[in-house]
């Protein structure tokens, strides 16, 4: 096969029409042949930038080499070495604004599928039973770690591979935070991954306690004080969904998306378990990232003609291009350049529709993005069942309003220093969506990974070490 | 797991559970809730928390089995558990805190209790009546069938029974009964109201008019319950107020009760349709007007 080395191997898909109505994962990743060829385009960089780009530094050059040469559990030695989730982080990860991003070969064609090569090596690994493990002797000293998501779970498997007794305590009746809740199984597998994966962390001798809440059932003074912990990380998540404020948005059929994707992804409403769904007919998802479109399209494959509707432009869309490329493919519709004005409703306060308002960009804000403006006298209005609002989410009070001495910045976002985690309480350390507000999987790993170290660095001086 | 130490039927279809969960005792105070999951399919199910034993790290629920995922709770028995228990969910009750009671000492404090609003109640009066604080019960139910807790709240309270047709107790309904007190020269200066959405409604529609402050405890949907999906997400006071984590309890004057109890609609349906299908198990083709079974 003579293939052009500007292109990456393609990497097959459910077919969009037969995925339209299935909850099955929409890319079935590479064969061992393929993943061997694109690794071969890897140019092996002497400076590899790709690592650069990514929030958790895995030797990528490294790895790649060695499914090159098919030594794939060697590749993913190397990958454990940095992540605690390879096989999460390789569906779920924006590599085109990372790793990918940065690297020599999409200068001129397409970049290494970094992305899809890790999730290659991940997937091996686990259907070869091949798990990460850890030799060092256990140090005696106990670490809290608060909600078993990415940032949770990274900090908590860096530290168990360190010594440290790690016990997460998670808030919901499963482990996986977001990976759960939120990020639905096409896109996802929970069985098939994320359980695995939470397994893999728990193998390297971390407890998960679910069922707790931080704040109300134990509060962090206990976990000192009661309980014996000498740290605690606290990577609780991101809080309570935003609305717009508009008219009608109380009525009955409008859901945050945390609601609707916890309802279907955390509680299985797609495969009839006890808790109910709406499965509109027709449905509106306000909003232009990755809960957007993990709501549409969660919204198409329960049945209904679905829209996304987004007040700025295709251009400044922040969903990973992958998921909106999906989208459009499973017929998912974009109203771009509108936004919502009020939510129709009829005698009962269901909603029988959306009235829109046509946009156009202006100049440029704080973010560098140009501001939407709203054309005078463009209303028009379509018929709708449902509304989905993914507009970000506001911190969740529970922790911050039950610790004394831990400060919050003007959101009531915790604040933690970057690079070590450290919040304003000796011992207490914090990343993820708890700091920065609602972002992405890498890059809360990467915070549970800078706390980590920061963590271990706190124990070195307290013990003198 | 979550072990079920002791199960007692108070009234028609009305249960009581004394659940193992040391964690949630540990902490918990009137006012707060937990969720429950009986298996792993199990919705989670939000319960204000009827009582506590520290020592026996024991929680008292009382559930009333009206739907597909209270009447598979109803099947469990002593020595049975929940898949999961957890909690304390939201905020105590002002009354209810040990920094507070200074000041609760000062009110003339009347509970009304609706149905099963009755379990909750008797939590904080109880709590009230260690504390030594003294106050009026006003408990009512439909009919006398339906009444649980009678000696119970006696013994920790001045307590008035009514039933809505008389059948025990003051003839008419808990407003009737604090209407008929407040004439007979009671005062009142704090009401706390906790039942069905639509008496605390009329509770606080009177309490308004006769200047006594009201504090009701709302139960809407909830899914989460820690803070993080907005199903519970209400109105008060003209702005969108989230019941796990910035309630249960609210200012009952503040409250938009017609929205909440609209809302509470919002799955009724559903509701209805797993009934059927729980009740008619493998026979269900139809019949519901949603599955197409029979289409």
């Amino acid at each position: 096969m003579a293939a052009d080395v500007l292109k990456r191997v393609p990497v097959s898909e459910q077919d969009p029409k037969v995925r339209a109505k299935n909850f099955d994962e929409v890319c079935l990743g590479y064969t061992e042949d393929e993943a061997v060829e694109e690794a071969s385009r890897c140019l092996n960089c002497k400076n590899p930038r790709c690592v650069g780009g990514c929030p958790v530094s895995i030797n990528i050059p490294a790895f790649i080499q060695e499914v090159k040469n098919r030594n794939f559990e060697k590749a993913y030695e190397i990958i454990s070495e940095s992540s605690s989730l390879p096989a999460v982080c390789g569906r779920v990860c924006p590599q085109e604004t990372q790793c990918e991003g940065q690297c020599i070969r999409g200068i001129k064609g397409e970049p290494v599928a970094i992305g899809k090569l890790e999730r290659f090596t991940a997937d091996w690994a686990r259907e070869h039973n091949i798990r990460p493990s850890s030799n060092k002797e256990k140090n005696g000293h106990k670490v809290a770690v608060i909600g078993a998501g990415p940032s949770g779970l990274t900090c908590a498997g860096d530290l168990a591979k360190d010594g440290y007794d790690v016990t997460i305590f998670e808030a919901l009746h499963e482990a996986g935070g977001v990976l759960v809740y939120g990020i639905p199984e096409f896109r996802l597998p929970k069985e098939k991954v994320v359980k695995k994966e939470v397994e893999n962390v728990e193998n390297l001798g971390v407890k998960i306690e679910k069922n707790v809440v931080i704040g109300k059932t134990l509060t962090i003074d206990d976990l000192f004080e009661k309980e014996g912990f000498e740290a605690v990380f606290i990577g609780s998540g991101a809080g309570l969904p935003r609305f717009m404020g508009i008219p009608g948005e109380q009525a009955n059929g409008v859901f945050s998306a945390n609601e609707y994707l916890t309802r279907n992804n955390l509680m299985k409403a797609f495969k009839d378990e006890d808790t109910p769904i709406q499965r509109g007919k027709k449905v509106v998802v306000v909003g232009g990232g990755n809960v957007a479109m993990d709501a549409a399209r969660t919204a198409l494959r329960l049945g209904a003609e679905v829209h996304i509707v987004y007040r700025r432009s295709m251009e400044e869309l922040p969903a990973r291009k992958e998921e909106v490329h999906h989208a459009e493919e499973e017929g998912v519709i974009f109203n771009l350049l509108e936004n919502p004005v009020e939510i129709l409703t009829d005698e009962n306060d269901w909603v029988t529709g959306i009235r829109l308002i046509n946009m156009e960009l202006g100049e440029p804000d704080q973010s560098g993005r140009r501001r939407p403006v709203e054309i005078k006298g463009s209303e028009h209005d379509i018929e709708c069942d449902t509304v989905i609002m993914a507009l970000g989410t506001s911190p969740n009070p529970l922790i911050s309003s039950t610790t004394k001495g831990l400060d919050v910045n003007k959101k009531g976002c915790i604040i933690a220093e970057e690079d070590t985690g450290a919040t304003s309480r000796p011992g207490v350390y914090a990343g993820g969506d708890a700091v920065t507000g609602a972002a992405t999987v890498i890059l809360a790993m990467g915070a549970g990974k800078e706390a980590a170290k920061g963590i271990e660095e706190y124990f070195a001086k307290k013990y003198g070490k | 797991m979550y072990e079920i130490v002791k199960k007692e039927l108070l009234a028609d279809k009305i249960f009581e559970m004394v659940v193992k969960a040391p964690r949630v005792a540990g902490s918990c105070l009137p006012g707060q809730f937990v969720i429950v999951r009986t298996d792993e399919e199990s919705e989670r199910i939000p319960l204000t928390i009827c009582d506590y034993d520290r020592n026996e790290g024991t929680i008292t629920i009382v559930v009333q089995m009206i739907g597909a995922s209270t009447e598979k709770m109803e099947e469990l028995n002593e020595g049975d558990s929940f898949h999961d228990f957890v909690g304390p969910l939201g905020n105590p009750s002002d009354l209810c805190v040990e920094e507070n009671l200074e000041e609760t000492k000062k009110k003339k404090i009347v509970f009304i209790a609706g149905g099963l609003g009755t379990a909750p109640v008797y939590c904080q009066v109880k709590w009230l009546h260690e504390h030594d604080v003294p106050v009026t019960v006003i408990m009512g139910s439909r009919t006398k069938d339906l009444l649980f807790y009678v000696d119970k709240m006696n013994a920790v309270s001045d307590n008035h029974v009514t039933t809505d047709d008389g059948t025990y107790g003051f003839h008419g309904m808990g407003t009737d009964c604090l209407k008929s007190l407040v004439n007979e020269g009671r005062e009142f200066d704090h009401c706390v109201a906790i039942g069905p959405m639509i008496m605390m409604k009329f509770v606080c529609l009177l309490t308004k008019e006769l200047g006594i402050h009201t504090v009701v405890s709302m139960n809407p949907v909830m899914v989460d319950g820690t803070g993080m999906c907005g199903a519970c997400r209400l109105i008060v006071d003209g702005k969108v107020k989230f019941a796990c984590v910035d309630g249960p309890e609210f200012d009952g004057h503040l409250v938009d009760f017609d929205l909440a109890m609209k809302r509470m609609k919002q799955y009724k349906t559903e509701e209805g349709r797993k009934k059927l299908e729980f009740e008619e198990g493998e026979t269900h083709h139809g019949g519901c007007g949603l599955c197409g079974g029979d289409k």
